[in-house]
């Protein structure tokens, strides 16, 4: 149940980002609120961005920052931020970015249940197209059901 | 045959990059034995096959072994297009 990981603070609309450094701290901060991962995590997800480049963007505009499992993660963690206007990742093929994803892992496996349930939302084009307009956390509820 | 599924670290997207390729070579009978594993340790190593994001897979050209890098992770017919014929040539 890919539900379970999502309270109405685990996700925001609408958001202002004009970088991706600024939407991955929006996103990552979110988890930090919530105390499922500390803030180191949030810099090591801007510095493997930084490091490895647009990779993160998996999809045509969905970023799914993260960074290795890690101590600073306490529970497997996943955020949401729409943003308000797209923004450029520096990928060559998945660019503008509207929806980022921050993830947490505590251990090589344990979230990989997760990671397939959000693929299967996201594979699915009405599902993914509805996310982009989406104005309400109950939206939300009902597309990743 | 052997296919080494890459991503920037090792935090899954690999792994389920890995569990598409294998059930595509299921599909068509094809047996593809594999590993997820992250940029830092993929060089150099011995497999029949690299599969890899677009981005990730730039950093591999230099490998023995061919690479297949995809644009969209989440688009399983884009990894069936470029992943199939390759599973088939090199199952002959």
């Amino acid at each position: 149940m890919l539900k379970k990981y999502f309270s109405s603070n685990s996700i925001k609309l609408s958001v202002n980002a004009k970088t991706p450094e600024e939407a991955i701290r929006e996103a990552g901060n979110i988890l930090v609120k919530e105390g499922k991962i500390k803030g180191n995590y949030v810099e090591d997800m801007i510095k493997t961005y930084k490091e490895l480049g647009p990779y993160i963007v998996l999809a045509p505009g969905i970023a799914m920052p993260h960074s290795k499992p890690s101590e600073d993660v306490k529970e497997t963690a996943i955020s949401f931020i729409q943003l308000k206007e797209p923004i450029e990742f520096g990928h060559p093929t998945n660019d503008p970015v509207k929806l980022v994803f921050a993830l947490g892992g505590v251990d090589h496996s344990s979230h990989i249940g997760m990671l397939q349930q959000l693929s299967m939302v996201l594979s699915n084009s009405e599902k993914l197209n509805k996310l982009m307009n989406i104005k309400s956390y109950e939206e939300f509820l009902k597309i990743i059901d | 045959m052997r296919v080494l599924a890459v991503c920037g670290m090792g935090f899954g997207t690999s792994l389920m990059l890995l569990m598409n390729i294998q059930e595509i070579g299921e599909k068509y009978g094809i047996k593809v034995d594999g590993e997820a594993t992250d940029l830092g340790s993929a060089k150099g190593r011995d497999f029949d096959l690299i599969v890899a994001s677009s981005e990730i897979a730039k950093e591999l050209k230099d490998e023995k072994a061919p690479v297949i890098g995809i644009n969209n992770l989440l688009d399983n017919n884009e990894i069936e297009e470029k992943i199939l014929p390759i599973l088939k040539e090199l199952n002959k």
